[in-house]
């Protein structure tokens, strides 16, 4: 992708220099640059990003498909040994992931053609990660990793910021990956609810809802200019948090799959539990949720809900929160386009529907959810793009 | 969560306590008049609201026919109890438990056969439609819930002075007053239900929030960024994810913690989504109300906190004294409709309601006790119209007490105990007052454990009736006395002394027209300060009275401080007096026997005879020994028979009597009869006069009208006269013209 690197200070075309995020640049991609003056400001390899989250480590990592026998015979030994570790394998150590479905291939990055690898591990994880890059001695090589989110200050890492590295993740995945955004048609209505892809052509302006552990909802008026709207501590870590002592399952997956299997209106009381139907003065149908968890206050209904329904009480509540939330967020900015972003979304299609359809309905049509392939990834994407930029 | 729950299942053993600490009788009063009746029944706990009236004693002061020549003339008047019907609303809430012995005590005690229907309100209206319909034999006619709230919400804002206040946990006072604004809209009112049905788990939960550290459950800010994340404003401590330490299958929380993160992650979200909606529809005042709030600080505080977050103080979390009962207000007056209730103004019965208690965790064992059984407000129908006082400068800023006792412990301190130490001597003369009646005594007695229990509960919960202030004390006891059938225990007193004081009322006046017009006009202040020294209502003087009945007139004006006073503005008033006469004079008047006779009708005589128009403002009911209206109006006749000046200004309408809609030693000039009101305005009223402790220092001292005014008070408590560095019988003699008014202003104030 020419213009995406930091280039000579003196050619043209490209971006003024120097690291403040107040000076954007754009993806221009008509802009050329000579490959000779791309090749001087191109980092060396090894080509990470990384965004540290409470829960999650996402790592994306770019595979140079294009390398040339000399560049072969001058590549160390420790770069070859990463190459062909992470590519080879799918699954590192005992946690470590690779989503394999998400791969981009044939990219083209700073001049440069590969794949774009997208890896996960647990952020509780991260010093065995670290542990096993020391023994395969990739610290030996001369690599910036560069990271955003969170993560121990102790590590010596180039930190970005993460909102920043967010929005330019999305952008650049979502112009680079054809139906990479989606919606569902006819969100309220689940027999004819499908998938549709939705270009995100002029996605100005648009709610960035990012659901990580914690969820930050961010009003995106064009590739510089954004704010932080709100944030809500009711994220995926709550969903998984509340699951764990509540049905002592153990992993995201696990509690997603009772989840599925679950009632929630078992757990929850409903308006219609409240008062027998709708409650039609105020236009609450009776299936709404009145009282999340609301049943479990009965010991005798305790006793009959399982735990895939306590599972699924969870996520609902968790998701309707979150759609609330963003709803209201969405009116008071006065934007209609909403992103969902964010590992809470990773195989949930669920609560993407729950979404979906919570936009639709409150909002008696006007908002539209919008989802990514990538969910989680786009931290680190934007940290990968920052670090060929400022190299 | 399981572990959460399991909270409820370790404690489920404790058996409810089902005993009623009040007999029933005492708390479903006056039922045998009971008309009206709704309910409001929610997951855990019921409202009962109705309708009585209440039959009351009444002093009623009689002229005596003179043109007979009777043989009662050494008195005035003639004062007779009389029986006095006044509306009133009663409010009860208990536990979802007492439903089926609460009603079944009604039926026992209903008498009213008119009632047919009964309104419902509240998600368990439906599950107990059928016992209730049993039970009482009335046609249970269901209300919105929504619409009920709303109603029951406009009622307290309007009609309970202090219903709203804001929460700070680590102020002097948590509670903080708000005065009734003049207009309530708009707002936004959260109400927080829950259908939790049983009262005392909940509330140990909130307990076992309180002993819990949320930061071993919630992944912080600093957990994930190692600090705060500056750039966007997050401070470490931050909650980033609820329960996101908890991700974990094998470690154990306590359940402290998990209670303490459940409560942060509940308040948060509630108030996140309170303060969307506040900007969403530009509204500043935000009620929060419902099971959840229940005047826990606990939820109250973690309520405010939120708030203040999320909109970083542009909106404010209010809470309200009454919550509870909105829904139970609003369905009763739905049903009231004909009656037309928010035509009336309703005064809140400080006797007759318990007033708001914590639930905190360290709460006094008293108030735990109280806290799981019966709960009480009731509401006295006024049957004048109070509006507020045309002259006030800023009616919206208008606080009438000086001090806020609930603010400053010290001043409470001495205050509760003051009206402790005075209890015996209000009992002996409220059985003095009834020498007739061999019970009174007995009626005496139950007044004492009454009032003193109110002190008590005070001493711990200041806050209970609002800002705990000189003039909330002095009401509570009338409204004491009142329930105890002692209507006026001064009234003998009172007659006793008008009689006396009448009798020198043309010396009086001789004396005073003698002396050079300059030196009448300080004659005059002196007459009515000292006056103002004859108060049974101030503890050091009434001992004076009681142990030398001879002290007199004469002897109070020695008594006074000579000039400078503590206060000083006589100089200016003085020359204001060499000015234009003032169109129209409002005086507040204060006791009756000496300083209205002698003191007060001398000075008004005065500004009649300079062509100022005089409405003299008393007491609606009896107060101490307070004149009241009806006094005051045989008073001036008797007056008019002796003094021409008096009797023309009452035959040609220069001097008017009306009374003040109040029946308190203090003044609240945002509550006045509209009668009242309307006087001052048609008048042109440009001169306030207010006199005595009452409505001069303990309210009103900081009044700003938009006239003249003059505040006369002498400080008959040694203790105040500590306070404002000056000694006993020290005078406050305030002159204020509202800024911009060509005159000199007397600056001299001292902080009270």
């Amino acid at each position: 992708m020419p213009g995406l690197c930091r280039s000579d200070p003196n050619n043209e075309g490209a971006a003024a220099p120097g690291p403040s995020s107040s000076e954007r640049r754009t993806f221009n991609s008509t802009a050329r640059l000579r490959t000779d003056s791309v090749k001087k400001s191109r980092p060396l390899f090894p080509w990470f990003g990384m965004d540290i989250g409470g829960t999650l480590v996402k790592l994306v990592y770019f595979e140079p498909k294009d390398i040339t026998a000399e560049e072969e015979q001058e590549e160390v030994e420790n770069l070859k040994s990463i190459r062909r570790y992470l590519t080879l394998n799918t699954a590192y150590g005992k946690t470590g992931i690779r989503d394999v479905h998400l791969e981009l291939k044939d990219l083209t990055l700073c001049g440069r053609t590969g794949n774009l690898h997208f890896i996960r591990f647990p952020t509780q994880d991260l010093p065995v990660f670290l542990q096993m890059g020391r023994d395969k001695h990739f610290s030996s090589l001369h690599t910036t990793l560069c990271a955003t989110g969170g993560g121990p200050t102790s590590l010596k890492l180039h930190k970005l910021d993460e909102l920043e590295c967010l929005i330019r993740g999305v952008l650049y995945i979502d112009s680079v990956m054809p139906r990479e955004c989606y919606y569902f048609e006819n969100p309220t209505d689940p027999d004819h609810c499908v998938e549709r892809p939705y270009p995100l052509e002029n996605p100005y302006p648009m709610l960035l809802v990012n659901i990580g552990s914690g969820v930050s909802i961010l009003a995106v008026y064009s590739e510089n200019n954004y704010k932080r709207v709100t944030g809500t501590s009711l994220g995926g870590g709550t969903f998984l948090g509340l699951c764990c002592l509540l049905t002592g399952c153990s992993s995201f997956e696990d509690a997603l799959e009772m989840a599925s299997e679950g009632e929630s209106t078992r757990v929850d009381k409903l308006v219609r539990d409240i008062y027998g139907g709708d409650y039609e003065r105020f236009g609450l149908p009776g299936w709404a949720v009145a009282s999340s968890f609301g049943n479990m206050m009965s010991k005798e209904k305790r006793e009959t809900v399982s735990k895939a329904d306590l599972a699924r009480a969870t996520l609902v509540t968790i998701t309707n929160n979150i759609g609330s939330i963003t709803r209201m967020c969405a009116l008071n900015e006065n934007i209609e386009r909403v992103v969902f972003v964010g590992n809470f979304l990773r195989v949930n299609t669920l609560s993407m529907k729950l979404l979906a359809y919570a936009m639709d309905y409150w909002s008696k049509g006007q908002l539209k959810a919008l989802f990514l392939r990538h969910e989680g990834y786009f931290g680190a994407v934007g940290a990968l793009l920052e670090l060929l930029h400022s190299s | 969560m399981a572990e959460c729950v399991g909270v409820d299942s370790s404690t489920s053993a404790h058996t409810m306590d089902k005993s009623i600490i009040l007999p029933p009788d005492e708390i479903f009063r006056n039922l045998e008049n009971a008309k009206r009746f709704a309910i409001d029944i929610g997951g855990s706990l019921t409202k009962l609201a109705y309708y009585s009236t209440v039959q009351h004693k009444v002093a009623k002061v009689r002229s005596f026919d003179h043109t007979a020549k009777e043989a009662h003339s050494d008195k005035l008047y003639e004062i007779s109890v009389q029986e006095e019907v006044t509306a009133r609303l009663h409010f009860i809430k208990f536990e979802n438990t007492y439903i089926e012995t609460c009603l079944d005590f009604i039926k026992d005690h209903l008498v009213n056969t008119e009632t047919k229907v009964i309104k419902a309100t509240g998600g368990g209206a439906h599950k107990f439609k059928d016992l209730i319909e049993k039970k009482l034999g009335l046609k249970v006619d269901k209300e919105d819930e929504m619409t009920c709230l709303i109603k029951g919400c406009n009622f307290v804002l309007r009609n309970i002075p202090h219903e709203a206040f804001v929460y700070t946990k680590h102020a002097d006072s948590e509670f903080r007053f708000q005065t009734t604004h003049p207009d309530i809209f708009p707002y936004l009112l959260v109400n927080i239900g829950s259908g939790v049905s049983i009262v005392k788990r909940f509330d140990e939960l909130l307990q076992l929030a309180s002993k819990g550290q949320h930061t071993s459950v919630d992944m912080l800010v600093k957990d994930i960024y190692g600090g705060s994340y500056g750039s966007l404003g997050l401070t470490g401590d931050l909650i980033a994810s609820s329960f996101g330490k908890s991700a974990t299958a094998d470690k154990e929380f306590p359940k402290e913690d998990m209670a303490k993160s459940l409560l942060h992650m509940i308040s948060n979200d509630i108030g996140q989504l309170a303060c969307l909606y506040a900007k969403l529809h530009n509204l500043s005042r935000v009620y929060f109300g419902g099971f959840f709030i229940r005047g826990h600080p606990v939820t109250m505080h973690t309520i405010t906190y939120s708030i203040n977050y999320f909109t970083k103080g542009e909106v404010q979390a209010l809470f309200l004294r009454h919550e509870g009962y909105l829904g139970a207000i609003g369905a009763f007056l739905k049903g009231a409709e004909e009656d037309n209730p928010n035509q009336y103004r309703w005064v809140e019965n400080y006797a007759g309601s318990s007033g708001l208690m914590s639930v905190s965790p360290d709460m006094n064992p008293m108030q735990r006790a109280r806290s799981g059984t019966f709960d009480m407000l009731e509401m006295d129908r006024l049957e004048r119209q109070l509006v507020k006082l045309p002259l006030l400068q800023d009616p919206s800023s208008y606080i009438p007490d000086t001090v806020d006792l609930t603010e400053d412990a010290l001043a409470r301190e001495y205050w509760l105990f003051c009206f402790e130490d005075a209890l015996d001597g209000v009992v002996q003369r409220a059985v003095a007052s009834q020498p007739d009646l061999p019970e009174a005594p007995e009626r005496a007695e139950k007044f004492r454990q009454k009032y003193r229990h109110k002190l008590q509960t005070l001493r711990h919960q200041p806050f209970a009736y609002g800002s705990l202030t000189v003039r909330s004390l002095l009401d509570t006891r009338e409204h004491c006395l009142n329930e105890f059938n002692f209507p006026d225990p001064y009234s003998k007193i009172k007659q006793r002394e008008n009689d006396l004081a009448l009798k020198y009322y043309l010396k009086a006046v001789k004396a005073l027209e003698k002396l050079e017009w300059e030196d009448r006009q300080l004659a005059l202040v002196s007459g009515v300060l000292a006056g103002n020294v004859f108060d049974w209502g101030a503890k050091a003087v009434s001992d004076v009275l009681e142990s030398d009945p001879e002290f007199g007139f004469e002897e109070a004006k020695r008594q006074l401080e000579e000039r400078p006073w503590l206060v000083d503005c006589y100089d200016q008033w003085f020359e204001r007096l060499k000015g234009p006469p003032h169109r129209c004079a409002l005086f507040f008047v204060d006791n009756s026997g000496v300083d209205i006779i002698l003191g007060v009708i001398p000075f008004v005589r005065e500004l009649l005879s300079r062509g100022t128009e005089v409405v003299l403002a008393s007491n609606s009911g009896p107060a101490l020994n307070d004149v009241t209206n009806g006094e005051l109006q045989i008073l001036t006749e008797r007056i008019a028979a002796m003094d021409p000046v008096i009797q023309s200004g009452l035959r040609d309408e220069r001097l008017m009597l009306v009374q003040s809609g109040s029946s308190s030693p203090c003044l609240d000039l945002s509550r006045l009869d509209k009668v009242l009101a309307t006087l001052v305005r048609e008048r042109k009223t440009d001169l306030v006069i207010i006199e005595g402790m009452g409505r001069a220092i303990h309210t009103n001292y900081y009044a700003m009208l938009s006239c003249e005014s003059l505040k006369m008070a002498v400080i008959k408590n040694s203790w105040l006269a500590d306070r404002l560095g000056g000694k006993l019988f020290s005078v406050v003699f305030k002159y204020e013209v509202p800024a911009g008014k060509p005159s000199q202003d007397c600056s001299a104030s001292i902080p009270l």
